[in-house]
């Protein structure tokens, strides 16, 4: 599942989508693309809706007009659930781990929605379920390993320090077997060292197949990694593009610098 | 000297005579109660037991999942019921405890879906609100359903219902083995026993699987649960029929010991005090949960002894040991809480929440 794959196809492509509050417009009309392969940056001022747009894609939302796709089928108005066993998979902005469990409980959570064994093979606990429990700890212990946070497999994810809160929900989103991995914010909190190692960490993660969607604020991350950034600012998207161009354009610069330089 | 103690509770052989001490001391308890402490307290072992399965059912709810359950003995109820007006004058129906022990579960069950399914959107004091209304709307229910056609026989309850039978084994009557008398109660402390160890056995089986991971994650972190790809509303719905089930066996077994059922037997009460077990003995620790519901079912009856205790020390009763019981029972109700806020016998994971950084627990075992 995890084989790489060529760049170019569409995997996801979101069109038109609209969500508002009350009578908030949290975004209108909002159109992305993201190929195989690539690493895509979701950028813009705080409160620009990027967030939003992830909680529709992610089936937190249902959109109020608009709908996407992925790998050719529609997702549109599907519960978290479902978008998870189509592929995609997200952290938060907000770190979100299971805080009572281990580091290594938390990535078997993420094999939840690949493996099967429900009440009865749990009480009876034949061959095959045995079998399962086995390989659902085994890819665990490997993604722990492949984050860098073996060490931390037996302690309470509560318990660890802040960056490797970040790898271990990483490794928990890597565990549903992605096909598009949404990253909300990953070097929110992290200094210039860690940020670095986050980078490395994502450029092996799209090497080994996955595709990437991230929102970030951090700069020069987004212009060092992304292939292609789109730019949200008050709902809309201003612009897309690869980010040296979109670094230039205008519209981008006036909504992050205010409306009065434009 | 912990060291020590750790490579000995790891020895294999440590573990099977603890095994085999434990399971000599559960067959022996109820001749050594009865011979110490008089029949009554082999009574009171049975209905330990029967809380304990009880226990264990909300332990699934409350304690893995999350979901903060104060109607419980409605499922209790239910199983009870269900027992006593298929084996009972009531209908004239005399149906076999084998068949009726499984399907009382299955009732209970479905009980615990449809209570589960209109408050799925629903956490914390909303749940445990809604929840409290369902245990109640049960028992109003049991109260109500002698008219127009009477079923429940109201308020008076169900009498003579029939005693539990294994085939042409009547656990009423007092058998003779190994040159031991075994009469009714024992019997019923036995087939309790059985079952109470299959309720922790599917408890522990339960607990160490993947079904037992994602209610732990919905109890952490719903948002994130879903978004790794749990199906909450199944798995939560799942939650609730469990440990329905648990409550259903419990009650069918308390129609059969009892002989007689009425309302009055699952009052809200009951519920809180089944919470309080939970709580009090290490909420999501099988054993900590046992030990809540042990001690919660004999401690009540134990301070009935304040009386001649009384008597003993002051040579007169100075206080009615009825006004006593009840607050020496909530005084050490609140001041298990006080010492203990995570349980008597919390898990490994809770005592870890309590302890210093990771760091200087690495460097322990060093």
């Amino acid at each position: 599942m995890n084989a790489p794959q060529t760049s170019g196809g569409k995997l996801l492509e979101a069109v038109g989508i609209s969500k508002g509050f009350g009578g908030l417009s949290a975004l209108s009309e909002v159109s992305i693309a993201v190929r195989r392969g690539e690493i895509f940056g979701l950028i813009g001022p705080n409160g620009a809706g990027k967030t939003t747009l992830f909680n529709v894609l992610t089936g937190l939302y249902a959109p109020d007009s608009g709908e996407f796709h992925f790998g050719g089928a529609r997702l549109t108005g599907l519960k978290p659930h479902e978008v998870a066993a189509n592929g995609i998979a997200r952290t938060f902005q907000n770190i979100r781990l299971f805080a009572n469990m281990t580091a290594l409980e938390n990535v078997m959570v993420g094999r939840h929605v690949r493996t099967r064994a429900g009440v009865i093979g749990a009480i009876a606990r034949g061959a095959a379920t045995r079998a399962e429990e086995a390989a659902i700890a085994d890819h665990a212990r490997r993604l722990l390993d492949y984050v860098g946070i073996t060490r931390r497999a037996g302690e309470l994810a509560r318990a660890l320090p802040y960056g490797d809160q970040r790898r271990l929900e990483l490794a928990r989103a890597l565990a549903t077997e992605p096909l598009l991995l949404a990253l909300d914010e990953p070097a929110a909190g992290m200094n210039a060292t860690e940020t670095v190692e986050l980078k490395r960490l994502l450029e092996k993660i799209r090497a080994d197949g996955t595709t990437l969607l991230l929102i970030e604020h951090d700069v020069r991350l987004v212009m060092g990694l992304c292939d292609r950034v789109a730019v949200l600012d008050y709902g809309r998207k201003i612009a897309e593009g690869p980010p040296a161009e979109v670094r230039s354009d205008p519209a981008v610069i006036a909504a992050y610098l205010g409306g009065a330089l434009a | 000297m912990i060291g020590e103690w750790g490579k000995l509770r790891r020895d294999p052989r440590v573990a099977w005579i603890a095994f085999a001490a434990l399971a000599v001391l559960l067959l022996a308890l109820p001749f050594f109660a009865d011979w110490a402490f008089g029949r009554a307290w082999v009574r009171i072992a049975a209905f330990v037991l029967l809380y304990i399965m009880l226990a264990l059912g909300l332990n699934i709810v409350v304690g893995y999942a999350g979901l903060l359950d104060l109607g419980y003995v409605a499922f209790f109820a239910v199983g009870a019921y269900f027992y006593a007006l298929l084996a009972s004058p009531q209908f004239g129906l005399h149906l076999p405890f084998w068949l009726l022990l499984p399907l009382g579960a299955g009732v209970a069950c479905v009980f615990g879906v449809l209570l589960g399914a209109p408050t799925l959107r629903l956490r914390g004091d909303y749940l445990a609100i809604v929840t409290l209304g369902f245990g109640e709307i049960v028992r109003i229910f049991l109260v109500n359903l002698n008219a127009p056609v009477n079923i429940t026989n109201g308020p008076q309850g169900i009498n003579l219902i029939d005693p539990i039978r294994l085939g042409s084994f009547s656990l009423a009557q007092t058998h003779t083995a190994l040159g031991l008398g075994f009469p009714p109660v024992y019997n019923y402390y036995y087939l309790f026993l059985a079952l109470t160890l299959a309720v922790v056995f599917v408890s522990i089986r339960l607990e160490n699987s993947r079904i037992g991971r994602a209610w732990v994650a919905i109890r952490e972190d719903e948002v994130a649960a879903a978004a790794m790809g749990i199906n909450t509303r199944n798995v939560k719905l799942l939650a609730f029929a469990m440990g329905a089930s648990f409550g259903g066996v419990s009650g069918g077994l308390f129609a059969g010991f009892q002989g007689f059922v009425s309302p009055e037997s699952f009052t809200l009460i009951e519920s809180i005090m089944i919470l309080c077990m939970v709580v009090l003995g290490g909420m999501g620790h099988i054993p900590g949960v046992v030990l809540g519901a042990v001690l919660l079912v004999v401690l009540p009856e134990a301070l009935r002894y304040l009386g001649p205790l009384q008597q003993l020390l002051f040579g007169k009763v100075l206080r009615d040991p009825a006004d006593l019981r009840l607050l020496v029972f909530g005084l050490a109700l609140i001041l298990v809480m006080l010492l203990r806020p995570s349980g008597l016998w919390p898990s490994a994971t809770r005592r870890r929440e309590l302890s210093t950084s990771p760091d200087t627990a690495a460097g322990k075992g060093g």
